[in-house]
């Protein structure tokens, strides 16, 4: 038998490791557990209460009180457990994989301290309606990390309140309409701009918020198109919402005569810096002339994804739009700390209470692990990874960046495995259900998928120099894989916790099943 | 004076060696290069103005923990704040999981790579489905409001109407939420409750019921604790012009309430941090929508919806996508309404929460609730110049307490309650000036027989 040393990293070579992912061949949960048994016990009601009140259940009305009990799991505490480490172990955190190939995800490392810290009872145990005196540290957490969001956008002030980046697309679309309104302008002023690389909530939120979505596509070099901007600004122009660098990692240098031309035609620009990564320390989104601007905590400022949130979406704007922001603002008196909800313009609530206090904390902390420094130190090397990562996987046979030939990227890049396609019939999402058999992520893009056969990756500051080689390897891997055997890429999963999926009932009605109690009515299978 | 490089332990290539490696594989001379498309006139001179880092671990933790003891933590036996964040005894098996980096740290992997996400996010929305009696529940979105706001664009576009009726009685804070979320098309009316029980003023609603209304919706419980008994009736009335019930819970409450399809609710709504996410300032919140199985309701969905179906292995499992192509990620502005990062690892614990409590937790732990609820409205309303019966109806969870006649501030009882180390409940005078001084307290599975008796003579002291 061949020595598996061999396909180890010594000698400089990258690693391609005989992964398997976890397969327990776990049953769903409502198979599991016996008649009877409590997974855990709840605090009984005393004798005194009971006594005193009589039965508290007599005056609920017969159609107020549960018939049939909910057929839910009856399990003891361990095996609750166990399913749930099962479970675990068949999913890829950051926390066990090169996560570079979720690409505009800024899958970095989560230090683990914060978590710790925010794990504290003084953070998981605050009511978010004590009294003001009692949640004086939770308070200038939030300010102090205001003020830090503010140096590094040049903004006013900011809202910490949306449940993440799309949320915080939303109130920017939402404050640029208040904005308006307070102009009499709302009802002329009913289009929005955007990129078709931009994430695609910045043309959705923007259509939620009432406005016609104008989407400007790339020039030929792969630069957002100056000339369709110009022919799309007009009196109906409400504002730009972009992204810059966009998700092909190029940036627009033209940036400032973007905003320019929608502030001439009466617009506001608002920027969408949900991935500002390689940009830390570098340039902001004041000097280029954005009133608006949001940053996710849980990319750029490292917060953990949680398998989709919880999350932030920070949002800054300029002093003239401050009246708008949602309720409450952090003050700050130089004794202490407390909540404003005097602003008779504010487009009110985004979310209860005042946003994912849990995360806020993460991010401040990780931001004072690094300091101005540290993070330009972030952005910087965020950026020569990339660049680093882009020289190797160019090297690979079938894959190319298109636009922009010859120029650097700055923090992710949209390659195209177009060729390959063509020379092989593998496509994009087949390479990246085959390189999960590696034990990587890797993910196609948005759609629309203007750039063929898509994939973006983003290597962010977290991943080593080897760990960079490893994930190129395992790419020229599958890539090898799909010119020498295609139908062992294209029969791929091999090595993952299930086997290839049946998707045809995803889009049938008749089929489709979103719960267990909807596959066994459909499947006809009994408890 | 020449600083020290710091070699940054979060980012492995910060050594001037290895860095120096990388630029010349790339050929390039320095860094800047990269940043060669960035003009110069938007380039920041020199360094960001932030306060001087903790580099160390040690000093880090010292300066958050320093910031964090200056918070007091709500103590569970003394705390009787609700109004939309509760709390309730969260399993230590809750925390285990959510802890866990394989799930903590994940994102948005593929069903291959990222089975157990999908596995268990499937599993919340079936016990959630278990429990509403519901075929439909989405992954999680952000918060009950944002829940609530989407069901009822969901309710409009089913209808292809643009007016919804909701009721007085309502998170101020909530309804700021729709009517902001609803904007610019949808007209909101709001319907009076009737003063007896709280719940909604039924002639009123038949007067402002018309084949123009998409929805109606009201919450059970009431946002003062108060139960609507007349969700059927409500529902009957809004389905007779064609318009939907649109119901809002707490899921906490389902073991021993019944879920609102069985009072007609066609589309049902709510937040899950009841069910096993700490308070966190308000950070544990997260939405829940839930409909029947009907193609036309599930289509116009924004949420990620997870299905499940067979795999190559015959008797294996696999997840995945339901009607994808409904989603901004499919359609941008063509998809419905926007789909993003919302609280995913909240619906996971929550499932957790779920399969620890089984049936027989979640009917004791709502008949708990119900029996401390009564006891506190009972024994608070004793005190002398105190109401708590506002409403005739039961209550869940909360209650109005009425200080108007002790000629007391609500503020000025929080604050000699809080002296004494109690949280006393949301004071509602600006909220709804019409209560006068009225708090809202709030009680849980976690206060016992004691603790409502101490909050009791405690009140009593504060308001003679």
């Amino acid at each position: 038998m061949k020595d598996i040393r061999v396909e180890r990293f010594t000698n400089g070579k990258p690693n391609l490791r005989r992964f398997h992912q976890a397969s327990w061949d776990e049953p769903v949960i409502f198979e599991l557990g016996q008649p009877g048994q409590r997974g855990i016990l709840v605090p009984e009601v005393e004798e005194g209460i009971r006594t005193r009140v009589g039965d508290a259940l007599a005056d609920l009305p017969e159609g107020l009180r549960r018939k049939d009990p909910p057929k839910l799991p009856e399990m003891a505490q361990p095996a609750v457990l166990r399913h749930y480490d099962h479970l675990s172990q068949e999913n890829l955190g950051v926390d066990f994989n090169i996560d570079v190939g979720q690409g505009t995800c800024t899958m970095k490392y989560s230090p683990k301290v914060n978590d710790q810290l925010a794990r504290m009872p003084e953070m998981t145990e605050l009511h978010p309606l004590q009294d003001e005196s009692t949640v004086q540290g939770i308070l200038e957490i939030m300010y102090r990390f205001e003020q830090i969001l503010k140096e590094i956008s040049g903004m006013d002030r900011f809202t910490l309140q949306p449940g993440a980046g799309s949320a915080a697309i939303y109130t920017n679309a939402s404050i640029i309409r208040a904005y308006h309104d307070s102009c009499r302008k709302g009802d002329q002023r009913d289009e929005v701009i955007t990129t078709i690389f931009s994430h695609p909530s910045d043309a959705a939120c923007a259509k939620v918020a009432g406005y016609k979505v104008i989407t400007l596509y790339p020039d030929a070099d792969g630069y957002p198109d100056l000339e369709a901007l110009k022919a799309a600004v007009s009196e109906r122009t409400a504002g730009l919402l972009i992204t810059n660098p966009e998700d092909t990692g190029i940036f627009n240098p033209r940036i400032a005569e973007f905003t320019q031309i929608v502030h001439a035609a009466g617009g506001l620009c608002s920027y969408d810096q949900a991935n500002a990564n390689g940009l830390l320390g570098i340039t902001r989104a004041r000097e280029a002339g954005f009133d608006l601007c949001h940053f996710n905590l849980h990319k750029t400022f490292s917060t953990p994804h949680g398998c989709g949130g919880p999350a932030v979406g920070a949002t800054g704007v300029t002093r003239e739009l401050v009246r708008f922001l949602p309720v409450p603002l952090v003050e700050y008196d130089g004794k202490k700390y407390s909540l404003n909800y005097d602003l008779p313009e504010s487009i009110g609530k985004i979310r209860p209470f005042y946003g994912v206090a849990p995360v806020i904390l993460k991010a401040y902390a990780w931001v004072m692990a690094l300091g101005a420094e540290g993070l330009r130190e972030v952005a910087e090397v965020a950026v020569l990874n990339n660049n680093y990562l882009m020289k190797k996987v160019l090297s690979i046979r079938g894959v190319s960046a298109p636009y922009a030939a010859g120029r650097r990227r700055v923090e992710q890049v949209r390659y195209s495995w177009q060729k390959l396609y063509e020379e092989t019939g593998i496509h994009s999402d087949e390479i990246g259900v085959r390189s999960a058999d590696y034990g990587v992520h890797f993910w196609t893009s948005h759609h629309p998928y203007v750039v063929p056969e898509p994939c973006t990756l983003e290597p962010t500051e977290s991943y080593s120099i080897e760990e960079l080689d490893e994930y190129a390897a395992i790419l020229e891997q599958v890539a090898g894989e799909a010119y020498s055997d295609p139908d062992l890429v294209r029969s791929a999963p091999h090595n993952s916790t299930i086997h290839k999926i049946d998707h045809r009932p995803f889009d049938d009605p008749q089929q489709w099943a979103i719960t267990w109690r909807a596959y066994l009515r459909k499947t006809g299978e009994s408890r | 004076m020449t600083r020290k490089k710091i070699v940054h332990p979060y980012i492995p290539n910060s050594s001037p060696e290895v860095k120096a490696r990388m630029l010349q594989e790339v050929g390039a001379a320095n860094v800047d290069e990269f940043y060669a498309d960035v003009p110069s006139a938007l380039r920041i001179q020199g360094q960001m103005n932030l306060p001087a880092p903790f580099l160390s671990e040690a000093a880090l933790r010292r300066h958050v923990e320093g910031l964090l003891r200056k918070n007091t933590p709500a103590q569970p036996n003394r705390n009787f704040l609700g109004a939309g964040c509760y709390q309730h005894h969260v399993p230590a098996i809750c925390d285990e999981i959510n802890q866990r980096g394989e799930f903590l740290t994940a994102y948005a992997g593929e069903p291959y790579d990222d089975h157990g996400r999908f596995q268990t996010l499937f599993e919340y929305c079936s016990m959630m489905g278990e429990l509403l009696e519901m075929d439909v529940v989405n992954v999680p979105n952000y918060d009950g409001f944002q829940a609530a706001a989407t069901a009822l664009r969901m309710a409009c576009r089913i209808t292809g109407r643009a007016r919804v009726l909701i009721p007085d009685i309502i998170s101020q804070d909530k309804q700021s939420r729709l009517r902001d979320y609803l904007k610019p098309e949808i007209e909101i009316i709001v319907v009076k409750h009737d003063p007896s029980t709280g719940g909604m003023d039924l002639k009123q609603l038949e007067s402002l019921l018309s084949s123009t209304v998409a929805a109606v919706y009201f919450e059970n419980p009431s946002y003062l604790g108060s139960l609507e008994v007349s969700g059927t009736e409500i529902t009957g009335m809004a389905h007779k012009v064609g318009a939907l019930g649109v119901v809002s819970v707490d899921p906490i409450s389902l073991g021993i309430l019944a879920p609102p399809a069985r009072y007609g609710a066609d589309i049902v709504c709510g937040d899950i941090q009841s069910l096993g996410m700490h308070m966190q300032f308000g950070g544990g919140q997260a939405g829940f929508i839930a409909s029947h199985d009907d193609e036309k309701i599930v289509m116009q969905y924004p949420s990620r919806l997870f299905g499940i179906a067979p795999t190559r292995l015959p008797g294996e499992y696999g997840f995945g996508d339901v009607a994808y192509d409904r989603t901004s990620f499919a359609k941008r502005e063509e998809g419905i309404e926007w789909v993003g990062t919302a609280a995913a690892l909240w619906g996971i614990t929550a499932g957790v929460y779920l399969a620890l409590m089984g049936p027989q937790g979640m009917k004791e732990i709502g008949e708990g609730i119900l029996y401390r609820t009564r006891y506190a409205r009972q024994e608070i309303g004793r005190i002398k110049g105190v109401s708590t019966k506002l409403f005739s109806a039961p209550h869940f969870r909360e209650f109005v307490v009425d200080f108007n006649k002790t000629g007391m501030k609500v503020a000025e009882i929080n604050k000699a309650l809080l002296s004494k180390g109690i949280f006393g409940g949301k004071d509602l005078s600006q909220e709804f000036p019409w209560l006068g001084e009225s708090a809202l307290v709030c009680v849980t599975e976690v206060h016992t027989q004691a603790d409502i008796d101490l909050l009791a003579s405690t009140l009593q002291e504060v308001v003679s």
